[in-house]
């Protein structure tokens, strides 16, 4: 598919590989300048209480101690504006409550106070000695409980949305929302089998090797500097300019290299903290985030509860579907139901279908995007649903969903019509792949196959080219690289430049320095970072061509330019020849591009797993994952595969052993890596990958995003392999061993015990 | 947003921009245009779609005749 491409399709070593691997990349905890101070943030040991009263004077007094803040430090601002967050907005008294509690806490773990100190220790040591009189209230932790009537509420201000009109119920709802296509009734009335099955999803975290960290610095100017481990520098900028009550201009924000986001690393926690400390202390503070804490305090994925209901004619027509989604919000509403409930049938063309959903807020932290958020929980569900309806009517499971699969011109639940899209030939690679084609074999195995889906979305971006002398470029961006975007960036602007992609220097800045740039989330950046650096190009075309007709003495329309050679009237020039001259023929050569574009293609991705299930203690082993993924263009292929592989491998562990152990009172008790059962590389075969691509139209290159979607179907996947592997239909997340061995003593049920 | 439009999931409208389709609608449908904007621009958590691709420009993109658009919620991603 890229031999039309000379760079695009290659797979170059990544622009940030050595420093990766020798350690010198800098991440924000390796930040360090004169006169650092260390910040600690002490947080609840409640999962919810009235704050009565915080007396910080024999924390302000101990030896080391520079500064303590409370909520209080914070400016009076209006808390109904809404902080934009780059991809989505909440209130500025939510943004703001949750980086410093007001008058309550709402989960264990929620920020109360902060210090600064001349180290971590003594900082820690401080904390300890601040005297917050609570009033615990009753928790409420799951949202079915949450829903009830009379359950305790967590804002007693939150009046729910009903289908979009605020109403005056106060309730721990903060919306519901529908989608609706068809006539639901009349779909189900023609189907002659219907499944119908509730499912649960636990919380899960997206799992960042990487804590959090902020360091800043407010200058004695009034402009603050901030040093941090972010998905997007902008939302850093905005958000605490918000919380603070600042200009945005006021506000610098450095990325450093992340060592993980996943969708985790888009809210604010303690960039506004760290600053704030900083003022009170004229110093620059640091504050990074014990594990416990990143566990306790930023943003997992939601837990859900889940009932969908399909029904099909016996030929395998799916002709109505119905869902009803409650997902928990975690402590302030958000929770991802919207996006679950506009991809959970995206894979169908189903003529009725209806979805309910509801963001329930809860007594556990503020939920964050996770991969595409919200998706994995509604596939789980309808593709478990699928399964058995494949079975129950006698069709292969990847054949009815071909029957049935979502195709350039489906009506979405939501309403638009898809674009051209790659669900059939993911299904079709899946059914033609050798993994599929191969004999599973042997005692208490299963092998289970899903498919989902996941938008992309745009957002603006910018890019700049500097053309050097020796005929390399300097590319200057805005992305944080959390998957090799350096360099599936800088290969856009080779292939335009006609030069190598090592000849192209990519640098991430700060928000001075370059134009606004998105998030690095929702699949966005290699199509849209990566077209702002298509463009630049361009414009470095536009002006090479300008001055090989300077020394041409022709017009600059007559200069032709292809694959780096400049030519006209027999004249013959290369890139790196006229780069040497550019002094000469007009000064420095700076290409520039700022887009906003429309057009991001949405992603399938199919997994297809076999597992083997030890009956004697419920352990699961994945015997082979192949995961499958319509890309668009894969500009990069390794790091394609890297993107599928690393996808998949989260959603095993989401599967498979990942949860929020909860205490009834709210504490969570596995917040440490050794007892949040991760998958590590033991755990897992080689995840092989099959790249589809079908170009999308609405990209110069072809580039749909790859980072998402192929978190959506291995949890369902799974789950299907597992259910075949024992007879026994699972509908709780994890499918740990304990769950297992239960499902296999109550064998002979029609579903798994609660 | 049926319950602003007696129960109409789709309507066939004027305007040359959305910012005239959303203002026709709303003479229409009095509530229409509260619902959807924050003062002048699109709320936040609002995206519109055009012929099925999200339109980054909000209530300034142009309509093309006979186009198809939805006002769909801001997608988010991680």
């Amino acid at each position: 598919m890229s031999t039309q491409y000379s760079v695009i399709g290659t797979r170059p070593i990544r622009h940030d590989g050595a420093d990766k691997v020798t350690g010198r990349a800098l991440y924000g905890a390796d930040v360090q300048m004169a006169g650092l101070l260390h910040g600690f943030i002490l947080r609840s040991p409640h999962a919810h209480a009235r704050i009565l009263s915080i007396d910080t004077s024999k924390a302000a007094a101990f030896p080391g101690v520079k500064a303590v803040i409370t909520t209080h430090d914070f400016p009076a601002v209006d808390g109904n504006k809404m902080v934009d967050l780059g991809e989505g907005d909440t209130p500025l008294s939510y943004a703001r409550g949750n980086v410093l509690a007001g008058d309550k806490v709402l989960y264990r773990g929620h920020a109360v106070a902060a210090v600064a100190a001349v180290n971590a220790h003594v900082a820690e040591e401080a904390a300890g000695l601040i005297e917050v009189v609570y009033e615990v209230l009753p928790c409420v932790l799951h949202a079915v409980d949450a829903m009830r009537s009379g359950a305790p509420l967590l804002h007693e201000d939150l009046r729910t949305t009903e289908l979009g009109e605020a109403t005056t119920t106060i309730s721990n709802i903060a919306q519901h929302i529908r989608q609706s296509k068809g006539d639901i009734e009349a779909g189900f009335a023609l189907a002659d089998v219907i499944v119908e099955r509730e499912f649960h999803t636990s919380t899960v975290h997206q799992g960042y090797i990487e804590p959090h960290n902020a360091t800043a610095l407010w200058n004695n100017d009034g402009r603050i500097s901030i040093w941090c481990s972010t998905q997007g520098s902008f939302v850093v900028r905005d958000c605490t300019a918000a919380i603070l009550d600042i200009p945005v201009s006021q506000i610098k924000v450095t990325p450093m290299e992340i060592g993980g986001g996943f969708g985790g690393k888009i809210p604010v926690y303690l960039e506004p903290v760290a600053a704030l400390l900083s003022k009170k202390t004229g110093r620059p503070v640091k504050i990074v985030m014990p594990r416990q804490a990143v566990f306790e305090a930023t943003g997992p994925t939601p837990g859900s509860y889940m009932k969908v209901k399909v029904g099909a004619k016996k030929d395998g027509s799916i002709v109505a579907a119905q869902a009803y989604l409650a997902f928990e919000a975690g402590a302030y509403p958000g929770a991802m139901v919207v996006p679950a409930s506009m991809t959970v049938f995206a894979a169908y063309d189903i003529a009725n279908a209806l979805v309910d959903g509801y963001d329930v807020v809860v007594n556990k932290p503020s939920t964050a995007a996770y991969r595409a958020p919200g998706a994995p929980n509604a596939a789980f569900a309808m593709e478990s649903v699928v399964d058995e309806l494949a079975l129950k009517l006698g069709i292969d499971p990847l054949d009815l969903r071909l029957r049935n699969a979502a195709k350039e011109g489906t009506r979405r639940v939501d309403g638009p019509r898809f674009p051209r899209i790659g669900c059939v030939e993911v299904l079709e690679a899946m059914k033609n792949s050798p993994h599929y084609q191969s004999p599973l074999g042997g005692p208490n195995r299963g092998r289970g196959v899903a498919i989902g889906f996941w938008f992309n979305i745009g957002l603006p971006s910018s890019c700049t080219l500097n053309v050097c002398a020796d005929g390399n470029v300097n590319l200057i961006e805005g992305s944080t690289d959390i998957g090799g975007s350096r360099a599936s960036i800088a290969m856009q602007a080779a292939e335009v430049l006609g030069l190598a992609a090592e000849e192209i220097h990519p640098t991430v800045v700060d928000t001075d320095s370059i134009g606004y740039t998105g998030v690095t989330g929702g699949s966005r950046t290699t199509f849209a970072t990566g077209w702002a650096a298509y463009e630049a190009a361009q414009d470095v075309v536009r002006q090479m061509k300008e001055r090989a007709a300077k020394l041409w003495d022709v017009k600059p329309e007559a200069v032709e330019a292809s694959g780096g050679v400049y030519k006209s009237n027999g004249n013959s020039i290369g890139f790196k020849e006229l780069a040497g001259r550019i002094a000469e023929t007009g000064g420095p050569v700076v290409g520039r591009a700022a887009v906003n574009p429309r057009g991001a293609g949405g992603s399938f991705a199919g997994s297809i797993v076999d597992v083997e299930i030890d009956p004697e203690t419920g352990k699961t082993t994945i015997l082979r994952f192949t995961c499958v993924q319509d890309v668009g263009r894969a500009i990069h292929p390794a790091y394609v595969e890297g993107q599928m592989q690393g996808g998949s491998v989260q959603g095993i562990g989401w599967a498979l052993n990942e949860e929020y152990f909860m205490s009834p009172d709210g504490r969570m008790m596995n917040s440490s890596f050794l007892d949040y059962r991760m998958p590590t590389a033991l755990d897992v075969p080689m995840i092989e990958t099959i790249i589809v691509e079908v170009p999308n139209p609405g990209h110069p290159f072809g580039v749909r995003g790859v980072g998402e979607a192929n978190i959506v179907p291995p949890q369902a996947a799974i789950a299907n392999a597992m259910s075949h592997a024992t007879g026994t239909r699972f509908t709780r997340l994890p499918m740990s061993p304990p769950a297992v061995m239960e499902a296999i003593w109550c064998q002979g049920s029609s579903s798994q015990p609660s | 947003m049926r319950n602003l439009t007696d129960g109409r999931a789709e309507l066939e409208v004027e305007g040359a921009t959305i910012r005239q389709l959303v203002a026709n609608i709303d003479a229409q449908y009095p509530g229409f245009a509260a619902r959807l904007l924050d003062q002048d621009r699109l709320r936040l958590n609002v995206s519109v779609a055009i012929d099925g691709e999200v339109a980054p420009l909000g209530l300034l993109e142009t309509v093309p005749p006979a186009a198809e658009v939805h006002f769909i919620a801001a997608i988010r991603g991680g």
